[in-house]
């Protein structure tokens, strides 16, 4: 670690510390906000967010070595936490920190892009379930059932069985894929109730059709638990990914992603815990910290709790 | 005469209820017409259909529960509205017949400026551009008279009052300047002084604009007021219709002579009604159990047997021109009932 890669860390540490405070100073001005930060923990889960977030971005410059070059395999496996290694190394004499933070990019980014088509998919099959009703809907949340009814690590593990290579594209989109089912429900739900109020109706009285209806006036009011179930459904997403990889099935070594950090620390847990350990945690902040703000979230966009 | 603008005929909008206890006739048979630039006040307590017949025009109806009987005939413009196609429906919708809801409070979308919303109609049936279609918007707010119209139009709907409300409502409606504009009870929510100021900004724009104006409400004031014809509706049917001068003079059937009865007057003396407001007895059956014969007989002072056994067709009233005033009861036939009638 050089100066400049502590340096570039404190910035990161930094950056998490005004978004954290902007976004304090700018939920205080609303209802809404305030209902948001009443939760304990909602604003160090975003400060936990941002950080991640940050370093991730900057990996270049957070990382003081190539995550995945082999510094010195003979004396530098396995070295404990130090300052020229601040997490140690692994057993291929591979920096920890330096894997760590490029692993950020890889699992946040899996999270965030699986999420993203999960939360698509989801919101697209409830509000025209929901929308269109009778055999639509009998339709999709038959399929939305049974979709619940598989477990999900079972699906993503044939289908990385079945395909051999199979491509980190194809596997983020099959994590999203399999993730939409739950989302699809909260949405259904919503514009269940949403489609009889006034303003719809008011709407296609205007000459609105079904898809202006739907995108325009049904789903930016079923808003909350879209934001909601997404927020949760990244520390999913993250979890299997690392599950995957744990299991050596999921991103493909020797790429790091924190699950196979800890996949490739596994064997020497005993005597070199810090290649297993610190991946883990920050496996464990990250999704803490994405159900801290998803709770928050939760407690902030729901209408009834407009009153207190 | 001229042709008529809208001709409803035989309308029957049934709702098969949840628990399978039989099929709701909320409008049971409807026929009326509404010209170019009149103003038809439809009148009717709760639950008499006025609602359903107004979204059935635009077969906004649910569907399920609810359904158009075949047979029933909307034709709007020379064309039958109930056999178009949705797409030549929703260029109607809003472009050539606008409405205008009931509760401002709820008809409009909490997370979109009233800008947008003004200006949905114009860029669904014009394809106007965003820019075009915002500077549509403050037209229109100008035009209902809302102060500020370039600032109030960025405005979130819960920014404004009731009135205000109703008057965006009104902007969204008039936007492609419709041929014909049905308000559900435009100003039930609001206040009184408010109710004034919407309805004389109504007839200003439907002067202003030549369209026509179905009104409906249960407010006998407003109809007294506004309309030019007035339709009387009861349990899904038309019981009476006539011009309002003739109506509020001559009113023949028992269910408009008790509904101005009800409305209290700072004319009449406090001693022909015994100290109290008149009142219609009893209350308006269900809609899946309407009466034998005539629907009112229950309520009617009038009744005798042939009432409830028999249905009455719409008749003529003797001193009027064919056509122009109808009634749906069998005093008509036998008017000395009436007189002998304390």
């Amino acid at each position: 670690m050089t100066v400049w890669t502590w340096l570039a860390l404190a910035s990161a540490v930094a950056v998490a510390l005004v978004a954290a405070a902007e976004v304090r100073r700018r939920a205080a001005t609303r209802a809404a906000g305030r209902r948001f930060l009443r939760h304990p923990t909602a604003t160090a889960g975003v400060f936990i967010l941002a950080f991640f977030v940050t370093t991730a971005l900057a990996a270049p410059l957070v990382a003081p070595y190539d995550p995945a070059g082999q510094l010195d395999p003979v004396h530098l496996q396995n070295q404990p936490p130090s300052t020229r290694f601040p997490l140690g190394t692994d057993v291929y004499s591979r920096d920890v920190w330096s894997r760590l933070v490029y692993g950020a990019r890889l699992s946040l980014g899996i999270g965030t892009i699986a999420m993203l088509v999960a939360v698509t998919v989801g919101a697209g099959v409830g509000a025209a379930a929901g929308y269109f009703r009778r055999g639509i809907d009998a339709v999709l949340m038959r399929s939305v059932d049974v979709g619940l009814a598989m477990p999900r690590m079972f699906v993503l593990l044939m289908a990385v069985a079945l395909w051999e290579r199979l491509p980190l594209a194809v596997l983020v989109l099959l994590i999203g894929l399999t993730g939409w089912f739950g989302t699809s429900r909260l949405v259904r739900a919503d514009v269940l109730s949403l489609r009889e109020r006034e303003f719809v109706a008011a709407a296609r009285a205007v000459g609105a059709g079904p898809t202006r209806v739907i995108f325009r006036h049904v789903l930016p009011n079923a808003a909350a638990p879209i934001i909601v179930s997404a927020a949760f459904g990244i520390g999913n997403v993250i979890l299997l990914e690392a599950g995957l990889s744990y299991l050596g099935l999921g991103v493909p070594s020797p790429l790091p992603s924190w699950g196979s950090i800890i996949y490739d620390g596994q064997p020497y847990i005993a005597t070199a815990p810090w290649t297993s350990g610190f991946p883990g945690l920050a496996i464990a902040l990250v999704v803490l910290a994405l159900n801290a703000v998803g709770d928050g979230l939760r407690d902030a966009l729901d209408p009834r709790k407009e009153a207190t | 005469m001229t042709e008529p603008l809208l001709r409803v005929r035989d309308l029957k909008t049934y709702f098969v209820t949840e628990q399978g206890s039989g099929t709701a006739r909320a409008v049971d048979g409807v026929s009326f017409d509404v010209y170019p630039g009149e103003t038809l006040g439809v009148v009717g307590e709760s639950g008499c259909g006025k609602t359903v017949t107004s979204l059935s025009i635009l077969r906004l109806i649910p569907e399920p529960p609810g359904h158009i009987r075949p047979g029933s005939f909307i034709e709007f413009e020379g064309r039958n509205l109930l056999t178009l196609a949705p797409k030549e429906l929703r260029a109607v919708r809003g472009n050539r017949i606008a409405m205008i809801f009931q509760e401002p409070m709820t008809s409009l979308n909490p997370v979109f400026t009233v800008g947008h919303q003004i200006a949905e109609a114009a860029i669904v049936h014009q394809s106007l551009s965003r820019r075009a279609a915002r500077a549509r918007a403050i037209e229109m707010l100008t035009l209902v008279g809302i102060p500020d119209p370039g600032e109030r139009v960025d405005h979130y709907p819960h920014q404004m009052s009731g009135g205000m409300r109703q008057r965006v409502m009104i902007a969204m409606a008039l936007i492609c300047h419709p041929q014909l504009l049905i308000a559900d009870e435009p100003t039930t929510a609001l206040d009184v002084t408010i109710q004034a100021q919407i309805l004389e900004l109504l007839d200003r724009l439907q002067r202003e604009l030549g369209m026509a104006v179905m009104l409906i409400t249960h407010d006998l004031g407003v109809v007294a007021g506004s309309a030019d014809r007035v339709v009387v509706m009861y349990a899904g049917q038309v019981v009476e219709q006539a011009s309002t001068g003739e109506l509020f003079a001559r009113p023949l059937h028992p269910y408009t002579e008790g509904l101005l009865a009800s409305v209290p007057r700072l004319d009449t003396r406090v001693s022909q009604v015994r100290g109290r407001l008149h009142s219609i007895p009893g209350q308006v059956p269900a809609a899946t159990s309407w009466p034998a014969g005539c629907r009112f007989h229950p309520r009617c002072p009038y009744a005798w047997d042939r009432c409830a056994v028999e249905e009455p067709p719409l008749l003529d009233s003797a001193g009027a021109e064919a056509g122009t005033h109808t009634v749906r009861c069998w005093l008509l036939t036998e008017p000395e009932r009436r007189e002998r009638h304390p």
